[in-house]
Formats: C-alpha cells, structure tokens, sequence
C-alpha cells in the first residue's frame, strides 16, 4: 500500500499547501482514490471483484521497489529514497492504525529533508529486524505509545543527513561552497547565482558522498512543519473507500474462509460432518485443524452458511467447567499466598504503617477485555512452492513473518509480508493468532485464501487483557500525607509469555507495576509494591490491551488517592496538588484542567466531577470527567476536561484525536465491558451483549494541549489510562459510592443500595505483604531463586 | 444461486447469488465494493451502511433478494451527491479520522442525515448516528463535521 500525493501545485509554505491541496482536490472532484493514486493498478483480470475494487495493493511490488536492493536512485538509509525523478518515497517504521503515524513519522523526515508533505509518498516498512527495530521496544513493532519517542531523533537525523548530502553534491558540481546553498521543497538553491536543482536531478551525485556522521539538527524555533497541524495524509482515502485493509485485499483466484474455533477456550476438534455444508452452492471445501474448522466458498456468505451448516464435535478439554468466578477465586488465593516479587521496596512499611494516623486499605479487581478493534480479524494468504504471500495487518511485521514461516514449514526469507492499513490495533495486532490460522488455513487449499473471522470469533477468541487484583494500603500521617505505601499486584503476566526476556530476574513484570511502582507522586518514604503472577488455565491466553500496564495501574492508585484524600476530608484537587510539590509539570497539568473543568463549582444532585493525574509513556495529564448519576444508577457522562503536557509536540492535530478516542476507549470499558467464562467458554458474542459508547451517550471534550520543551511523550494510549479512574472518581462525588470493580456495576449505584461487590473483599493486611516480601528479599539474599 | 441485476452506483451489475445472501457480501465480495464494511453483521454497528434509494440501511442484513429495482449508492460514489460531498469534505476538514474503518459507515449515515435533514439539530445527529460505533471513539468531531457540513 502506497500513499502517494499529486505534484506540488503552489507555494512553498508546506502546511499552506497541503490545505489548499485537500481543498482543490475536493472541489474538482478528484476526491475518488487521489491518495491511492501511485498504488499500482493490479494486471485486470477476468474478475470481476478484483476489476471493481479500484487501486490494487495486490503485488505491493512498490514496496519492494523502493525498500528492496534493486531500488534506483539515492538511498541514503532505511527510511528515505528519492528517485531520478524526483520521487521522494518515505518508509515509515510504523504501522498506520489510527493514531496518524503516517503524517507524524512523514513529518520528522520532511522537516529535515526540506520536502512538503504533499511531495512524498509513504510506504510501510517491510518485515526487517535490523533497520526497522524500535528504539525503544527492541523489536520491530509498534506499540506502547513509543512511535515518536523512539522516531524522533533518529528520523530527523536521517532527513539532515540526506539534505546535507544533498546540498553538497549539488555544491560541488556548482564548484560552490555548500553553505551558500540552502535546501526547499525537495531542491538545492544557490541564491547568488541563481541556480537550482531537483533532488532528482542531484541522485546519482549525492550517492557517492559519504554520509555524514555528525549533522546539525534544527532547533524548534526553525521548525517550518513539526508543531503544526499538518493535515493527515491517510484520511482522504479513508472517507470514499478506496482505502485498503486487511479484510479488504482481492486476489485473482482467492476463495473465502470462515472459521469456527472450539467455543471452550483451549479445546480441540473431535470431528465434523460436512455434508450438508457440501449441497450448499458456492462451499468448496472444509478444512480441519487440530482446534479449529475452516469452510472455504466463493464469497464469505457461501462459507458462513457452510459453517453453520456443518455438525461439528469438539474435545472441551480441560476448560470444559471453567468459570470466571474459580478464576477470581484462584487470583485471590494465589495473591494472598505470594510470595510477591518486590519491584520497589524501602523504608519499614509495616513500621511506619502502624505508626501512622490514619490507616487505609482496599481491593481493586479488574476484568478480562477483548480488543473488539472495528475491523474483525483477517488475512489473505497465498502459498506457492516454497514460500507464502501474505496480505494482513500487523504491528509486527518481522514476529509475523517469523511465525507465519514457522506453520508453513519454510525459511522467513520465503514469506513476504503485505502489511496493510489496521482497522483498529488498540494491541490486537501485536497478536499473530490470526495471520497463522490463515496460513495452516491456505495450506491446505490450492488457491489463494482471505480468511475472516466474524465478529463472534473476534471476541470469542481474542487474546484478552489480563484480570488483575489489587490490594493496596496506606498509612497517613497528621498532614494526610502518605507515609506508608503498600500495593500487591496480581495477575498474568503478558510480558511472560510474549516477550519473556522482558521479565525482571526477580519475576517482577515490568509491565504489570508500571506506574504502580513509580506512581506520579514518586518513591513514598516508606513503599513496598510486588507482583504475584497468576497462571491462567491453558488456553486462556492474555495480551497487550490499549494503555498496558499503566491502564491498569492508573486506575487503582488514583482511585486509591481518591480514597485517602476523602478519608482525611481533603478536596481530590488540593490533595494531589500537595502531593505533588515537587513534581511542577503534573501540577501544571492539574491546575489546567481543574480550573477548565470548572473545578469546586456547584453541580445539580447526584452529580459530581472526579479528577486524575498521571505520568505515562512520557507525558503528563490531568483530567476531569464529569458524570451524573441517577436514581436507578444509570450514569451519564457530561464533560470530559483534560490538560496534556506531552513535550514537544510533532502534530497537535494528533495529539486531540489521541486524547480524544483514548478517553473514549477506556470509559467505554469502564462503562460496559467485561470478558467473563462460563463453561470453558466465552459468554460476550458481538456488540449487542459487549457494548461500545455512541454518539448519543459522548459528552463533550476539551483538550488542553500545554506545549512545553521536553522530550516527546507518548500519546495514543495516555487517554486510556485516565479515563476509567476519573469516572469513577466523578461517580463517587456524585454518590459516595467507590467503584473499586470494573466495569462498574450499575445495581450498586441504585439510590439507597448497599455496598457490596469487591469493596467488601479483605484487604490483604499490610503487614502481611511486607513480611511476604521481606521473606523473599531474605532467600534471595541466601541466593534462591 | 439466482441471477440478479442491481443498480450500484448508477451503474447495472450482475450477480449469481442466493437470493438470501446479504447486500453487504454481494458488494464486497462479488463485486469487489470493498468501501462497505463489515463489523458486526447483526445490524449493531453501522459499519455497512449504504444507501437504497437515499435511505441508510444496514447492509449485512439486507437480503440482495430484497433489493429489488432500487438504486444502491456506496461510498465509493456517495461523493456525487452534494450531501456526500459536502461531509466528504467536512469529515477531512475537522480532521475526523482515525483509524477509518467505521467511516465509511459514518459517512453514508451522516450523508442521507444532511439529505433529508439539511440542518440537523444535536437531537437529529443522536438518532441518526446511535447506530455507528466507532471504536477510534471519532464521535465528538463527526458531530461538529455534521454541522459544519450543513452549514457549507
Ligand atoms: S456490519 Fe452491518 S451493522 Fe455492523
Ligand atoms: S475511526 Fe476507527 S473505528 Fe472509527
């Protein structure tokens, strides 16, 4: 998949430019595929799907062309070739899944290079571990919020250096000293004597000055597009459905499969009787895999009938009376057994919370949750001899050409990897599950498959977000001030099985403490908090979900401070404003919201505003959810107000629509969702019984972007990570019930309803925990494990 | 398996299809209209919204059987109608978009709102819009592209 812009048509102002290229384009109603315009047309065939889907990233043979050896022209490293032409191709590291990486990534590179945004064509990165691994992950994927912050040096450097080659070979030929050239909109310009030229015409010149090992980059103040709301480039194609995806690819010759996994979570296949499945017209043919049934048919009506016309027994398995409640129950004991591994432990806990004047102590519990991205899971595979071309997208190119290599039995090397644009990823696409399903899939078929999942699968057999059980204490001394700090995390461990090097030694997960052991406020003086991991049933498997760790974190320790500024009769504003004395950019952030939220104004009954603040993945933000609550317990959201500090900024554009969605995306789950086993099996199908926010039920959201002069933050999950603490926050100023269960249960929000649910699980006593670990920390110094 | 004609786009196509088989895959996957998305396939999420003679409708559970002589517009031609090109237009300028999966639903319901409604209140916008989900959570500037689009 190729975006491509036309020519440049006026200016030299890049941000102008773009605008007025959306706005004459819409007006001479070229609105049709402009974007998709370089994407190479597919050989017609006699197909007629394939004729009428427009643009055709069948062969993604650009994506070859320009990231592959055989490229012509200048390629002065992983990211950037301009050709003779003057074709300047941009290969993004990252994966276009919504959060507009095209435009920000385009952006650090265009900025350097000196070229509009209306001048390059972007293409994905090819699965290739040593030129595109993420800084900052390690691997080559996209996630965790790291894009920018791994991108930011090191694309610019890459356009500086380029511009820097650039301009000297044009110099030399010019027989002129290169500081008297100055670079623009893709040419070299030496003013005094009137001369120009295009980078196109300066690639073979420039290809044999040796790269720069040191270049200068801009200072912010020269910044011409980084800072600007630059329009996104992926977005025309988008609103008139010449944009590709996953799901959307055609092949000449490809058939249709439906799959229907073993409804008990780790099950496998007994058998099938397909023979009513073979009368019906348009079936192909079934294929069985050791978990899994597959139909094949001319179009994916043909196969779903077929599926659901076939007898199907399968092997339940081990899960086969597997409920959520032994689940809790197992996390719960486990939890208190420990031992817990210490992520950060000092002072005397158990001392200092004895001593305190106020003890507080409570238990958090929150649920499995699928991705539900909108975009249900597919992927095209065609096996040739030998090798595989796979159409798909995917957050990570290399693991899925690694894994996908693995089911078909051949090299890497022999399966290419068509990433395409993501209908949603919020983690999903971190996963292979699907992409390998399709290859042991297209395996057995001798034509080209797209397999589909219907939204059923999708939810029924997602790699969910683990459950978690929190409970966390803590002492306050005259001042309300925490002197004691104690918070055991339990749950499974998604860095364990996905990426176990990641592991502490210790057993610590990083990912399941993160902003529990390094919470906004910094290290309490006397602070204990360990991790036990739980292990879920085989088959019960747990993954990335939008905002990590820290989404669950963050709604434990500022529901918690919640609780302790109320126990000591503090305002939640004023009390974290204490809190944070030393920490000036979260304040910042606070203020800014609460003041904007109205903060301390009066509200109508059973209304209330609930406030947060966070330190995640790099930013600072603070918001206020204001919800009301009525007497049957249904909650409205009336107000979103939140204040960002993310440092320097590449697009505030992207900056609102990632506060925005991510906001929405946890009160969604706050509000509604939960992944719950009955019988080995998942009991939420599709969006009827696993609700999604609309419009009618979304207030409104005022983003305020505070720029500052730090290093870029992360963004695209920050949003998440607030949302559902800030509710429940607000639900209890509306009612004085503490949510400390999610999704939050309506029946305990009934005027007059008595607490129940989690907020009466025993605390596990803090005393407790502290020996627990200090027993660890013990063997551990005797050198045991 | 039945022969069927259609009237997509303003253009007749041909299709062999069951006559059960629902407009959605008849589009997709016959006739290669991949604008039209699938999400849910139960009417939940709008994701599959087309037009039939103006009107939105949800596509995955439209039998192609029931489509009869009416005239289908997709997105990929909404664009020609002065109310698709106007939220067409509105949607980039408010910068909407996110991951754009849903959109082309978004867009086909806000397109026959404006149509019928050239001037819809916040009331309008919920009940003709409650039944899009967008996962991106793009709500709060689809309402202000609406209006936007109804004032241009
Ligand atoms: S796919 Fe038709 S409404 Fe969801
Ligand atoms: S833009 Fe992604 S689902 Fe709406």
């Amino acid at each position: 998949m190729t975006l491509r812009a036309p020519p440049p048509l006026i200016g030299t102002a890049g941000v102008e430019v773009v605008a007025d290229r959306r706005k004459v384009l819409l007006g001479g109603g070229l609105v049709l595929g402009f974007a998709f315009a370089a994407v190479k047309a597919h050989a017609r065939s006699t197909d007629q799907r394939v004729n009428n889907a427009g643009a055709q990233p069948v062969s993604n043979k650009d994506v070859a062309d320009v990231a592959g050896a055989g490229f012509v022209g200048f390629k002065p490293d992983a990211f950037i070739r301009i050709s003779p032409q003057n074709q300047v191709t941009l290969i993004i590291p990252n994966v276009e899944m919504g959060q507009g990486i095209y435009t920000g990534e385009c952006m650090l590179i265009a900025e350097e290079l000196e070229v509009g945004l209306d001048q390059v064509a972007v293409v994905p990165a090819p699965p290739d571990e040593a030129l595109y691994k993420q800084p900052l992950l390690q691997f080559q994927g996209t996630g965790g919020s790291t894009s920018i912050r791994g991108a930011w040096e090191p694309l610019r450097k890459a356009g500086a250096a380029a511009r820097v080659m650039l301009i000297q070979a044009a110099a030399q030929g010019w027989g002129v000293n290169p500081a008297e050239c100055h670079a623009e909109r893709a040419q070299v310009l030496h003013l005094a004597s009137g001369r120009f030229a295009t980078y196109g015409q300066l690639v073979n010149a420039a290809s044999r000055i040796p790269k720069p090992q040191q270049v200068a980059l801009k200072d912010p103040s020269q910044f011409k597009l980084i800072g600007k709301p630059a329009p996104r480039i992926d977005t025309p194609a988008k609103v008139n459905g010449t944009a590709m995806y996953g799901i959307d690819i055609m092949v000449p010759g490809m058939k249709f499969a439906v799959v229907a996994n073993c409804p008990v979570l780790g099950g496998t296949l007994a058998g099938v009787d397909d023979s009513a499945a073979k009368a019906i017209p348009g079936v192909l043919q079934t294929v069985r895999l050791p978990n899994a049934v597959a139909v094949i048919g001319e179009h994916f009506w043909a196969a779903k009938q077929g599926l659901d016309a076939c007898r199907i027994s399968w092997n339940p398995g081990a899960n086969a009376k597997l409920g959520s409640p032994a689940l809790w129950a197992d996390m719960a004991r486990v939890a208190q057994a420990g031992p817990g591994a210490v992520a950060v432990q000092q002072g005397d806990v158990a001392g200092a919370y004895k001593g305190a004047k106020k003890q507080v102590e409570a238990v958090y519990r929150q649920p499995f949750l699928c991705h539900a991205p909108m975009e249900p899971q597919a992927a095209v595979v065609h096996v040739t001899g030998g090798g595989a071309e796979i159409w798909a997208g995917t957050q990570v190119p290399s693991r899925a050409q690694a894994f996908a290599a693995k089911v078909l039995g051949v090299a890497p090397e022999k399966v290419i990897i068509h990433n395409q644009l993501i209908g949603g990823g919020f983690g999903r696409k971190l996963e292979t599950d699907y992409i390998e399903q399709a290859c042991a899939i297209a395996k057995q078929c001798p034509y080209p498959v797209k397999m589909v999942w219907t939204r059923e699968e999708d939810m029924q057999h997602d790699n969910y977000r683990p459950m978690y059980l929190d409970r966390i204490s803590a002492g306050l001394d005259a001042d309300g001030r925490p002197v004691s700090w104690s918070h055991r995390v339990a749950g499974a461990s998604v860095t364990a099985r996905y990426a176990p090097p990641g592991m502490k030694p210790n057993g610590v997960d990083p990912d399941a403490v993160e902003d529990a052991a390094e919470p906004v406020y910094g290290v309490f003086p006397n602070m204990l908090v360990d991790f036990v991991q739980w292990h879920p049933p085989a088959g019960v498997v747990v993954s990335w979900w939008r905002g990590v760790g820290p989404t669950h974190n963050i709604f434990v320790v500022e529901s918690f401070v919640d609780e302790l500024a109320h126990a000591v009769g503090k305002d939640p504003v004023a009390y974290r404003r204490d809190l944070l004395r030393n920490v000036p950019r979260a304040r910042a952030v606070l203020d800014r919201a609460a003041q904007a939220a109205g903060w301390g104004s009066p509200l109508p009954a059973r209304t209330g505003r609930g406030v947060i603040v966070q330190k995640c993945f790099g930013s600072y933000i603070a918001a206020v959810v204001e919800a009301a609550v009525s007497d049957e317990g249904d909650v409205t959201l009336r107000k979103i107000t939140t204040a960002v500090d993310c440092g320097l900024t590449v697009n505030p554009t992207l900056v609102r629509q990632q506060l925005e969605g991510g906001i929405l995306f946890g009160l969604t789950a706050a509000l509604w969702q939960g992944i719950t086993l009955k019988d080995g099996r998942v009991e939420q199908s599709n969006f009827n019984d696993y609700r999604m926010l609309r419009i009618n039920e979304t207030p409104p959201i005022d983003v305020i972007h505070m720029s500052t002069a730090n290093p870029p933050g992360g963004i695209g999950e920050t949003g998440t990570t607030a949302a559902a603490p800030a509710l429940t926050n607000a639900i209890f100023a509306a009612t004085g019930v503490r949510i400390r269960e999610l999704p939050i249960d309506r029946a305990l929000l009934k005027k007059g309803a008595k607490p129940q649910g989690a907020a009466v699980l025993a605390p596990l006593g803090v005393a407790a925990a502290a020996a627990l670990a200090q027993g660890l920390a013990a063997k551990a110094a005797e050198g045991e494990p | 398996m039945v022969a069927i004609v259609l009237n997509v786009n303003g253009q007749m196509r041909q299709a062999e299809v069951p006559p059960d088989m629902p407009l959605l895959w008849v589009l997709r996957d016959v006739l290669g209209l991949t604008g039209t998305k699938y999400g849910c396939g139960i009417a939940q999420c709008g994701a599959c919204t087309v037009h039939v003679d103006g009107r939105p409708v949800r596509s995955c559970v439209l039998p192609v059987s029931a489509v009869g002589n009416a005239a289908v517009t997709t997105v990929e031609a909404v664009g020609q109608t002065p109310a698709g090109a106007k939220t067409q237009k509105a949607w980039l300028e408010l910068e909407v978009v996110q991951c754009g999966y849903c959109q082309s639903g978004q867009v086909m319901s806000a397109a026959a709102l404006l149509a019928r409604t050239p001037s819809p209140t916040d009331a309008d916008i919920d009940i003709a819009m409650a039944g899009n989900i967008c996962r991106c959570g793009t709500y709060p500037r689809i309402r202000e592209a609406i209006k936007r689009a109804a004032k241009s």
